[in-house]
């Protein structure tokens, strides 16, 4: 235990000098009654035998490279060796947050670069500092356009992800604000515009871009009828996708969230990731979350602090627009690194080799016999086919050839289980890519038949 | 660019030093063949204009932000005795052992069998965490304290609303509580009480015994307190709670104070929610990534989140002997059955739903696993005693010089008050903050709890050494005397950090959130 400090002679003249006999007297104020001894727990170990231990579980998980084709939300992207060296620098890493802003410029300045960032990829004015993740940031999205529009009606588009409209009912499941499913259009899989009955009293419409398909929304007949509503639109935009299509501040949307997952940060088993938030100026004083602004030190030179901190928790206690504290303030630096590496050049180009080679994918997967697409709606870099066997079987027989095919959405829905989500990115090879085709080809030829203990 | 006989120059931003056709990374080219990108987006709505992100080498970047590091403080720096946000040593082999590629490339939809050392991990760190709080059953998904907040009071009125409970409507705090306990029960649609402390900083238990009634959902409390002070009357406190149908909330913040001394569980605790950014070791991140799980009593655990990490029997689904890897907790048994199976547990029909996508933040789940592992029983005990006696000297020095309003035997931490200072010399708290600064120690937290005027929270934790307490001790002391003899000193401070005082004021009245191109 070498993080404790403290030799028995330090304990010594520090009790003394407190004025306790031992150390069992300074814990008198908690009843005799509670009072534990000691903890069930193993002794502690060694670095050594904590590096191994924790190692060998690392070494029991088994992953697949470039022969993963997984996403639904997360998605393996390569991350440059420099995000991790810099994110991973002490003075980021242990600070906590930036409350005294003389001694945290590196913190603020970073949050202050994520919100123009965010703020350049959604192309709305404001961003916040970030917030846990996506699904949890497109709740808080819902939440904020309750308290803007006094309204309390949600309504979510079957095209946003399932774990995603879970956590939406979750939230709204406490102030009881009513959530209602919108329809896809089963053949293109984009989000039914809904007419002006289904939206009365509605606060708010979320979608999803690309959505949970993989189909490209059209996000402006949305923001339309929303509008016409009353309504605000909030759109959880795949950051992936954003050098290239157009960002939800350009066709309409009043709010934008969604996961900053693609950049910076690796799958880790769903987390930690971070969450965004960006609005148009009209809401910026019902966001939730931090918010870094520029202003001037006693010397007016250039600074950044903590600001209009009267929408938050430890300033508003009860009349806070959210509970948050914490955020993801790390791995939001980790994607503000990723993406100033990669600039607007890079970007637009990580776009084009994900959506070139997912489309070469999916039309090689789409010839084999029995295969389609399960839309026809234009798509980026994930699409979902419809297998002529059940797609949790596929797949296992993919991962005996030694591909991770894609995410079976039977998992998610009993009626989607003929259907497979497939994801490409850049590291995904065209040798990957031919390999997948070649096992599929093989596995569609030799169907499983029996289900295997998962 | 202003240049000054401070210790570090300010940096300018990526968008300032950003120049045209500059870039950092390259991506492989698609090598497949594939019609142009306006035939494949064919149908959608294109971007018109490329995004303002900044074009800038390798090079510039990594300076970049290694100059931007230099302008922090950190725990790894020097003193950072934050009160109620526990900045102990982040130990080194937690980052590193989180780095593995085997944690790192797993994708949260490959099948179980892919994700066994995963599952693993959080199965045990859960099991970890209820013996250190005494509770029944825990929740990992929580990203942090606020968010194990949310979950736990939204679990709560699941609970009340299955058992004739739907009609109570109102969550009481102290009004020593976290703003988040509050912020928590107005966003899960309730109504807040705040109960007036004790003279002796703690909650009293007629003013409970008033506030109680049938409209009570739940209390949520802090114990010890964010006075630093353990609740004496817990006991009654609870009882008295549950005896009016509501439950009880502890918020864990200060869990820090009492491992291996109190359990939560023990104390009638109905939901516990710990910081595993505090408590277990995890960095802070410069705000996050954090992680909140949330630990309950058995009557509310249908009502958690799902999924659940769970534990299969090895009979259940035998494995052959040859399947047992080195490290399995349990290794292959007599029979010849083998390691225990783990998985996700969906089938949690009264479950509130989850809070959010995947399951956790799994990272800094990896980092509390490797500290506890290092710790184990006895050093998280050693550390509790430790924090506990590091506060306790620190308020023992400091009582002759700043006043102490409640000034015995405190926990893992102390509130004191530069109310003397601002009486006498015109130098308050934040003054006080701002001064510590020079020093190269971070300040306590200022103006928390409400109910102490000018307030100083002192946390110093158990991995501050002797020697750095009698510095801190040392520097405090020299500041009263500054206070006396040259108050604008202190007022002014500080006066070697990268930056003077920002003005708050400008900031707010007309905020710049975002950098723009004729600016900067």
């Amino acid at each position: 235990m070498g993080y404790l400090v403290h030799t028995d002679a330090d304990r010594a003249l520090m009790l003394r000098r407190i004025g306790a006999a031992s150390v069992d007297d300074l814990f008198t104020p908690i009843p005799r009654e509670l009072r534990t001894t000691a903890l069930d727990l193993p002794p502690g170990s060694p670095e050594s035998e904590v590096a191994a231990r924790v190692t060998s579980l690392a070494e029991r998980n088994r992953t697949w490279g470039s022969r993963s084709f997984l996403g639904a939300g997360c998605y393996h992207i390569y991350v440059p060796a420099a995000v991790r060296s810099l994110t991973g620098r002490s003075e980021f890493a242990t600070a906590y947050t930036p409350y005294q802003p003389e001694v945290s410029q590196g913190t603020l300045q970073h949050i202050f670069e994520f919100q123009t960032t965010i703020s350049e990829l959604t192309e709305l004015p404001v961003a916040n500092a970030s917030m846990y993740d996506g699904a949890s940031a497109l709740a808080e999205g819902a939440f904020l356009a309750a308290r803007h529009t006094s309204r309390d009606g949600i309504l979510v588009s079957a095209g946003v992800h399932p774990e995603a409209r879970e956590v939406v009912r979750t939230y709204a499941s406490g102030p009881g604000l009513p959530v209602a499913d919108l329809a896809l259009d089963p053949s293109s899989g984009r989000t039914l515009v809904p007419d002006a009955a289904r939206l009365e009293g509605a606060a708010a419409v979320l979608v999803q871009q690309p959505n949970f398909f993989g189909i490209i929304e059209d996000l402006e007949p949305l923001a339309e009828a929303a509008h016409a509503a009353g309504a605000l639109l909030v759109v959880s935009q795949n950051l992936l996708a954003a050098g290239l299509l157009a960002p939800p501040g350009q066709v309409g949307a009043d709010v934008a969230v969604g996961d900053v997952q693609p950049f910076g940060n690796p799958p880790n088993y769903g987390g930690p990731f971070a969450g965004f938030m960006a609005c148009a100026d009209s809401y910026v004083r019902q966001l939730p979350g931090r918010l870094v602004g520029e202003t001037l030190d006693a010397d007016g030179r250039r600074c950044f602090t903590l600001t209009m901190q009267a929408r938050e928790q430890h300033i508003r206690r009860a009349k806070a627009t959210s509970n948050i504290c914490s955020n993801q303030a790390l791995c939001a630096l980790a994607a503000t690194i990723h993406l100033a590496l990669l600039g607007p050049t890079g970007l637009r180009e990580l776009g084009a080799t994900c959506i070139a080679r997912a489309h070469y994918l999916h039309q090689r997967l789409t010839e084999l016999p029995g295969v389609s697409s399960a839309h026809d709606g234009p798509f980026f870099n994930e699409f979902a086919i419809r297998l002529p066997v059940d797609a949790a079987l596929f797949a296992e027989s993919l991962r005996e050839l030694g591909v991770d095919p894609g995410v079976p959405l039977g998992r998610f829905d009993p009626a989607w289980t003929p259907l497979l989500l497939v994801a490409v990115t850049e590291i995904n090879s065209p040798r990957d890519l031919d390999a997948y085709v070649d096992a599929a080809a093989d596995a569609l030829a030799h169907p499983k038949e029996a289900v295997h203990d998962r | 660019m202003t240049d000054d006989c401070r210790g570090s120059r300010l940096e300018p931003l990526t968008f300032d030093r950003s120049r045209p056709g500059h870039r950092g990374a390259t991506v492989p080219t698609a090598g497949v063949p594939a019609a142009p990108i306006a035939h494949l987006l064919a149908g959608a709505s294109l971007r018109t204009r490329p995004p303002a992100l900044p074009e800038l080498s390798e090079p510039e970047i990594v300076r970049h932000y290694t100059r931007l590091s230099h302008l922090n403080h950190s725990v790894d720096l020097g003193m950072y005795p934050l009160g109620s946000c526990t900045m102990k040593y982040n130990p080194k082999i937690n980052d590193e052992v989180a780095q593995a590629r085997g944690f790192t490339d797993l994708h949260p939809y490959q099948t179980e069998d892919d994700a066994q050392g995963t599952l693993e991990l959080m199965w045990e760190l859960e099991q970890a965490l209820l013996v250190v709080t005494g509770m029944c059953r825990a929740t990992l998904q929580p990203a942090a304290g606020a968010h194990g907040e949310l979950v736990g009071i939204l679990m709560i009125r699941a609970f009340h609303r299955d058992n004739g409970g739907a009609s109570r409507d109102t969550v009481i705090v102290p009004d020593s509580a976290h703003g988040t306990n509050l912020a928590t029960a107005t966003m899960a649609g309730y109504k807040v009480v705040e109960l007036k402390s004790s003279d002796r900083g703690l909650i009293d238990l007629d003013t409970l015994r008033s506030n109680l009634s049938e409209k009570t959902a739940a209390l949520m409390l802090t114990n010890p307190n964010t006075l630093g002070l353990f609740e004496e009357d817990i006991l009654e406190i609870t009882r008295l709670t549950h005896e009016a149908g509501a439950l009880v909330y502890y918020d864990g913040a200060n869990l820090n104070a009492i491992m291996g001394k109190a359990r939560p569980g023990d104390m009638g605790m109905d939901v516990v929610h710990m910081n595993l950014h505090k408590t277990f070791s995890t960095p802070h991140g410069g705000g996050g990534p954090g992680a909140g799980p949330l630990a309950v009593c058995a009557r509310l655990e249908p009502y958690l989140p799902a999924p659940l990490v769970s534990r299969r029997d090895p009979n259940e689904a035998p494995m052959r002997r040859a399947d047992c890897r080195e490290g399995c907790a349990s290794g292959p048994d007599d029979d010849g059955a083998c390691c225990p199976r783990f998985g996700l547990d969906y089938d949690r029909p009264a479950s509130i739903g989850r809070v959010r996508g995947f399951y956790g933040n799994v990272g800094v789940l990896e980092r509390a696993y490797a500290y506890i592992l290092s710790m184990g029983g006895d050093g998280l005990t050693q550390a509790s005693e430790d924090a506990v006696m590091n506060a306790n000297y620190l308020r023992t020095r400091l009582s002759g010089t700043y006043d102490i309003p409640h000034d015995r035997l405190c926990m893992h931490e102390f509130v004191a008050s530069a109310s003397r200072q601002k009486r006498d010399t015109g130098v308050a708290a934040r003054d006080v903050a701002k001064r510590i600064l020079d020093h190269g120690v971070h300040a306590p937290t200022i103006y928390f709890p409400l109910i102490v005027p000018e307030a100083l929270m002192i946390e110093p934790t158990e991995t501050e050494s002797l020697a750095g307490l009698d510095a801190f001790v040392d520097i405090l002391v020299a500041i009263d005397r500054e206070a006396h003899e040259s108050p604008e000193v202190v007022t002014g401070a500080p006066h070697t950090t990268p930056i003077r005082r920002p003005d708050e004021t400008r900031a707010a009245r007309d905020p710049m959130l975002r950098w723009r191109s004729d600016t900067g």
